[in-house]
C-alpha cells in the first residue's frame, strides 16, 4: 500500500519537485471566493469537499497546484479551488494538462473531467495521456448522463437508457472507464464513490503519491437527470452485498460476514464470485495492485454487472511504476546538453556551410 | 575514362574525399549571368537530394539562388508514371534573383515520364539531358509516347544530350561489390557530377556530404562518390559536352556579412529557437505530423540542448492544447501545422483568444480544401486564419515573404504574441517551406529584444484597501493582460473559455460586460503596433501591385521586368495581414488602380475591398505552383493598360 501518512508528505517521490507550503494549511485555504453553482444535492459538492479537505495533507505550495478541466458540470471544479486553474474546452483538458505538466515539473497538475468530457469528445486525449504516463491526476466524475446539456445519455449510460435524445432507449454499449484505462496502459487506475468521503480521500492519497498518470473514476450522483444511478452501492444494506473493496495484499472478500469472495475459474481463467467455504477459502484471490500483468486488474474491472452494479469493485485496481513522460522528457534535455553542450545560438544559425561577403 | 573511374574506386577509402575537382581546361568555357536547372525523375530517383546537393554547391560558391522542389504526395508513386515525377528546380545567378525561374535552361530527365511531364515548361534552345537507358519502348508507352521523342524530331530545336546514365553508372561501379540494382541507384549522383562539371560547381561539399550521410555504410558512400566523380569525368572527357559554363558569384548582390543557404522551414525553426532565447523563455512545440510542416517538428526536436521541448501529440487538437497548457505555464508555446490542422485547432485558438495567452500557430499552407494537394503550395488559408473561429475571435496574422524571411517572421510573430498576450497566426506556405535561398546570418545585436515580465504581485486595490490580483486588468497601452504563471504565490487565479468579467476575470454573463469584452479584445488586436507598409514607387506610377506572403519573389521579378520595359508600377508587400499597417488605406487610395495577385481566389482582395472600399483587382492562380514572373508581368501590364 502506498503512502498513507496524514502529515506532510515530504517523502512522496511523485511530488518531490513541487515546493512545499511554508505554513500548515487547512481546508479553507483551498476554497476560492467563488460561489459554488452546482445544483443543490449534486454529488460534485461532496467530491469538492473531499478534495479541498485532502489538499492540506499534501502540504504543497498552493501556487504550485493547478486544476485543469474541460466542459461539463464537473469541469466547473477549478473555479472553486483556490489554486491556479483553467476551465478549458470540451474534452481537451488532458492535452492541455500534458503540455503544462511536461513543461513545469514543479507543479502538481490535476484534471477534472466527466464521463462525456473524458470518454466521448475527449476520448482520444484520455487514452493517450494514460499511455504516455504524464504526471497528471485525472478525476473522472462518472454520473452516466449528460448534465449540463440537460439529460442526454452518455458513453457510460446503460444500454436502453431512456433520455431526451433516446426516447426509445439508447442503442450503444457503454464504456467501462476502468477497463478502458487499463486497456490504455494506465499505470494507476482506481474507482471510488462521491458519498464515501473516507474511501475517496484514501484513493486521492494513493493517486497523489503515484508517479505518472492516475485515473480515478468517481461514481457521482446527478440528482437532477440520473438520480440514484449508484444507489445499489450507496444504500447501506445493498452496498454491503454489492461493493467489493479492493485492498492491495488482502483477499478479495465482501458481503455480510465477508461471505463472498473472488476466485479464479480454473476452466476459463476468468474471475468469479463464490460463497466462501472452508474448502475454497485458500483459493480466494489476493489483490495485487502492483502486478506487472494487467490481466487480473482487467478481469476485476469486468466483475460488476453493468445494470445492477452488483459485484462492483472499488479502490485501486492497478498501481504500477513505469517511466514517467515528463521525467523522461526532462532527462532527454539534460542528456542533449551533456552530449552537445548548452545550445550555442550563433553556431546553430551559422550551420556547416557558410560564405562571407566582404565590402 | 575507365582509368579515372577505377582510380576513384581505389580512393574509395576516402583518402582524397573533399578535394576540389577542376576542369582540365581543354574545353570551351562560357560565362552566363544566370541559369535555371531542373532535375526531374521518378519519386524514387533521388531528385530532391540531387537538387539539394547542387544547391549547396551553388550556395557555397556564392551565387544568389532560389529553389523550387516539386514532388508528389505519395512516397513512392508508381514508377515511370506522370504523377510519380519528382522535380527540383534551381535558379542561380551572379546577381540578386527573386524566384526559382519560369523556364529551365537545362532539363535533366531521368526517364520518359520526367521528360513528358516537364518538356512543356522548357523553351526551345534549352539543353535537355536524358537518361537514354530508361527510354525503353514499354516505359515510353506507359506515358503515351508512341514513338521515341529522342528520335521522332519532336525535340528538334533543343540541345539534346542523350546519355546512358544508368549504364555508365553501373559500369563505373563494376568494381564495387554491389548488385546491379544497388549500383543503378547511384545514377542521380552521376547526373549531379555531370551537372557539377557543366557549371563549375565546387564538389568537395558533396563528397563530404556523401561520406557523412553513409557513414555507417562506407561501401555505399564510396560508390556514390565514385558515381559522382564518374559523372564529372564524363562531362570532362566526352565530346557531346563541348562547353561548360561559369556563373560568377553574386558578389554585388549581397550586403557584407556571412551567408548560408536556408529553406523556409529551417529558417522558421531557427526563428523560433532564437525567439525563445531572446525572450528568455523555454520553447515548447506541440505538433502533429503534417505535410509540409513536419520538418519544423523534426528540426526543433534536434535542439533539446536549447531547452526546446517537442511534443508529438495524438492529434492536431492535442498539439495546440499541449502548447496552450505550456503557455499557461510560462513557455514560449508553438504549434505547427498546415491548413487541415488549423481547421482542427480552431476551437483551441478561440480558447487562447479568450484566455489571452501568447501562442504561435504556424500554418504552412498547402493546396486545399480538405486534404487537397499536400505537397503543393497555396495561400488560401488567409480567411481561415482571419475568421475561422466561432464568435468574435480576432487573431493577428504575420506572413513571411521569402524562405529566409521565415526567420524574421517567426521573431515578429513571437513579439506580437508575447507583447499582446494573444495567439498569432504565422502563414507560411509550401513554396517557402521547401524552397531555399541565401541568408545573411544575423549578428546577435541585430536580434530583437523579446523579454517579458511575468506578473509578480497584486495589481489592483479594492475599495477597502485590499491588494488583489486581477488577471484581466489590462496594460493601458497594449491592452494586454498580466501573464501570471503557476508557481507565483498570491496570484492564484482561474481562467477559462466562459466570458469573463472585465478586470476580475470571474465568470460573467452580464450583457454589457460581454459587449465590452468583445470590443476590448478586438481593440487590443486592432491596436497592435505594426510598421507601416513600404511602397516601392520610383516613377510615380498610377497602378499599385499589392501582395502578401510568398508571392513577393514573383511579384518583384514581374515588377522589375515591367520597369525594365519602361512601364511604371508601384509595389507594396504586406507582412502584417491583421492588423493591417496603419498607412495602408492612404497608400491604396493614392493609386488609380490596385492589383492583388494571390495564390487563392482573392482572399486578401476581399479583405482590402471590405476594409478600405477600394476597387482592388484580383489576379489569381491556384494550380499548386508559385506564379511565374513572365505571366505575372503580362497580367500587370494588362492592368496598367486597362
Amino acid at each position: 500500500m502506498a503512502e498513507t501518512s496524514t502529515e506532510g508528505t515530504g517523502t512522496i517521490e511523485a511530488l518531490s519537485l513541487v515546493p512545499k507550503a511554508e505554513a500548515r494549511q487547512s481546508m479553507k485555504d483551498f476554497k476560492s471566493d467563488q460561489e459554488v453553482r452546482w445544483c443543490p444535492g449534486c454529488g460534485d459538492y461532496a467530491i469538492l469537499a473531499a478534495v479541498q479537505g485532502f489538499m492540506p495533507e499534501l502540504g504543497l505550495a498552493r501556487e504550485n497546484i493547478v486544476f485543469v478541466s474541460g466542459i461539463g458540470c464537473s469541469s466547473r471544479f477549478p473555479y472553486y479551488m483556490n489554486t491556479y486553474g483553467m476551465h478549458s474546452i470540451h474534452g481537451r483538458a488532458p492535452a492541455i494538462a500534458t503540455g503544462l505538466a511536461s513543461s513545469r515539473r514543479d507543479l502538481s497538475v490535476w484534471v477534472v473531467t466527466g464521463d462525456g468530457d473524458a470518454l466521448s469528445i475527449g476520448g482520444n486525449h484520455l487514452i493517450h495521456a494514460l499511455r504516455r504516463n504524464v504526471n497528471l491526476k485525472i478525476l473522472l466524475f462518472n454520473n452516466r448522463i449528460y448534465g449540463l446539456t440537460k439529460g442526454q445519455y452518455s458513453p457510460t449510460s446503460e444500454v436502453g437508457k431512456i433520455t431526451k435524445s433516446t426516447p426509445m432507449g439508447s442503442l450503444d454499449a457503454p464504456f467501462n472507464p476502468v477497463s478502458l484505462a487499463i486497456g490504455a496502459e494506465a499505470s494507476f487506475v482506481a474507482r471510488t464513490i462521491d458519498s464515501d468521503r473516507k474511501h475517496l480521500t484514501e484513493v486521492l492519497r494513493q493517486a497523489a503519491a503515484h508517479p505518472g498518470t492516475a485515473l480515478i473514476e468517481i461514481y457521482q450522483n446527478c440528482n437532477i437527470f440520473n438520480d440514484g444511478a449508484f444507489e445499489a452501492l450507496k444504500d447501506k444494506k445493498s452496498a454491503e452485498e454489492a461493493v467489493i473493496r479492493l485492498e492491495h495484499g488482502q483477499p478479495i472478500r465482501f458481503g455480510s460476514d465477508l461471505a463472498k469472495g473472488v476466485v479464479r475459474d480454473r476452466a476459463t481463467g476468468d474471475l468469479k464470485v463464490v460463497a466462501v467455504t472452508p474448502e475454497n477459502e485458500s483459493e480466494i484471490l489476493v489483490h495485487d495492485a502492483h502486478s506487472a500483468s494487467a490481466t487480473t486488474a482487467f478481469a476485476l474491472s469486468r466483475l460488476a454487472d453493468p445494470d445492477t452494479l452488483h459485484n462492483t469493485p472499488i479502490g485501486v485496481f492497478r498501481a504500477v511504476e513505469r517511466p514517467v513522460y515528463d521525467t523522461q522528457m526532462a532527462e532527454q534535455l539534460d542528456t542533449a546538453i551533456e552530449q552537445h553542450g548548452k545550445g550555442d545560438l550563433a553556431a546553430l544559425l551559422a550551420g556547416g556551410d557558410t560564405w562571407t561577403v566582404v565590402g | 575514362m575507365t582509368s579515372q573511374v577505377s582510380s576513384a574506386a581505389e580512393q574509395a577509402d576516402g583518402t582524397v574525399v573533399g578535394e576540389q575537382r577542376k576542369p582540365a581546361g581543354t574545353k570551351d568555357v562560357r560565362r552566363l549571368d544566370r541559369v535555371i536547372i531542373r532535375f526531374a525523375g521518378d519519386s524514387g530517383d533521388g531528385m530532391q537530394l540531387t537538387g539539394d546537393r547542387f544547391t549547396s554547391e551553388t550556395a557555397s560558391f556564392g551565387n544568389d539562388l532560389s529553389t523550387l522542389p516539386n514532388f508528389p504526395a505519395e512516397i513512392r508513386a508508381p514508377a515511370g508514371t506522370l504523377p510519380g515525377v519528382s522535380s527540383f528546380q534551381l535558379h542561380f545567378a551572379d546577381h540578386d534573383i527573386l524566384t526559382p525561374g519560369d523556364a529551365p535552361n537545362v532539363l535533366v530527365a531521368m526517364n520518359p515520364a520526367a521528360l513528358k511531364a516537364n518538356i512543356g515548361d522548357v523553351p526551345r534552345g534549352a539543353e535537355i539531358i536524358v537518361n537514354t537507358d530508361e527510354f525503353t519502348k514499354r516505359a515510353m508507352q506507359k506515358v503515351g509516347y508512341d514513338a521515341s521523342p529522342l528520335e521522332d524530331g519532336s525535340l528538334d530545336g533543343y540541345h539534346l544530350h542523350p546519355v546512358p546514365l544508368t549504364t555508365l553508372t553501373v559500369e563505373a561501379l563494376k568494381d564495387f561489390d554491389l548488385t546491379r540494382k544497388e549500383a543503378e541507384r547511384s545514377k542521380n549522383m552521376f547526373a549531379l557530377g555531370l551537372l557539377s562539371w557543366m557549371y563549375h560547381r565546387p564538389t568537395e561539399g558533396t563528397e563530404k556530404f556523401l561520406k557523412s550521410k553513409f557513414a555507417k555504410k562506407p561501401d555505399i558512400a564510396a560508390a556514390n562518390i565514385a558515381a559522382f566523380r564518374a559523372g564529372w569525368n564524363f562531362g570532362e572527357t566526352t565530346e557531346d559536352f563541348a562547353v561548360s559554363y561559369e556563373v560568377a558569384p553574386a558578389v554585388k548582390a549581397f550586403p557584407v556579412g556571412t551567408y548560408r543557404n536556408i529553406s523556409g522551414n529551417l529558417a522558421l525553426a531557427y526563428g523560433l529557437i532564437t525567439a525563445s532565447r531572446q525572450a528568455d523563455l523555454p520553447l515548447f512545440l506541440g505538433s502533429y505530423p503534417i505535410t509540409p510542416a513536419s520538418d519544423i517538428l523534426h528540426e526543433l526536436s534536434k535542439h533539446k540542448n536549447f531547452g526546446v521541448r517537442t511534443f508529438q501529440a495524438e492529434d492536431e487538437i492535442a498539439g495546440i492544447g499541449a502548447a496552450l497548457g505550456a503557455a499557461f505555464g510560462g513557455s514560449l508555446a508553438v504549434t505547427t501545422t498546415s491548413g487541415p490542422g488549423v481547421a482542427l485547432k480552431s476551437e483551441t485558438i478561440g480558447l487562447a483568444v479568450s484566455l489571452e495567452l501568447p501562442l504561435l500557430v504556424v500554418d504552412i499552407q498547402r493546396g486545399g480544401p480538405s486534404t487537397g494537394l499536400p505537397t503543393k503550395t497555396e495561400q488560401a488559408d488567409l480567411l481561415q486564419a482571419m475568421f475561422g473561429r466561432n464568435g468574435e475571435a480576432p487573431v493577428p496574422i504575420v506572413a513571411p515573404r521569402t524562405p529566409a524571411d521565415c526567420f524574421d517572421a517567426a521573431l515578429e510573430a513571437a513579439r506580437i504574441a508575447l507583447t499582446y498576450r494573444t495567439p498569432v497566426m504565422l502563414l507560411s506556405d509550401g513554396y517557402l517551406a521547401n524552397g531555399s535561398e541565401p541568408w545573411r546570418i544575423p549578428e546577435p545585436d541585430e536580434l530583437p529584444e523579446l523579454t517579458v515580465q511575468f506578473a509578480q504581485g497584486p495589481n489592483h486595490t479594492l475599495e477597502d484597501g485590499t491588494e488583489v490580483f486581477w488577471p484581466y486588468k489590462r496594460d493601458p497601452q497594449t491592452l494586454a493582460r498580466p501573464w501570471a504563471i503557476p508557481g507565483t504565490p498570491g496570484l492564484e487565479h482561474r481562467i477559462g473559455g466562459i466570458e469573463k468579467e472585465d478586470g476580475t476575470g470571474n465568470i460573467s454573463y452580464a450583457p454589457a460586460n460581454h459587449d465590452f469584452m468583445v470590443r476590448t479584445r478586438q481593440a487590443k488586436i486592432d491596436g497592435i503596433d505594426v510598421p507601416d507598409v513600404e511602397v516601392d514607387d520610383p516613377h510615380e506610377a498610377r497602378t499599385l501591385v499589392l501582395g502578401w506572403g510568398s508571392t513577393y519573389g514573383p511579384i518583384t521579378a514581374a515588377v522589375r521586368r515591367l520597369r525594365a520595359a519602361g512601364e511604371s508600377i508601384a509595389q507594396a508587400h504586406l507582412r502584417h495581414l491583421n492588423p493591417f499597417p496603419k498607412n495602408l488605406g492612404t497608400v491604396l487610395k493614392a493609386y488609380d488602380k490596385v492589383v492583388i495577385p494571390e495564390m487563392n481566389l482573392g482572399q486578401l482582395a476581399t479583405l482590402i475591398r471590405a476594409r478600405y472600399l477600394v476597387d482592388a483587382h484580383s489576379y489569381n492562380q491556384v494550380n499548386g505552383m508559385p506564379f511565374k514572373a513572365e505571366q505575372l508581368a503580362a497580367a500587370l501590364k494588362e492592368a496598367i493598360d486597362g
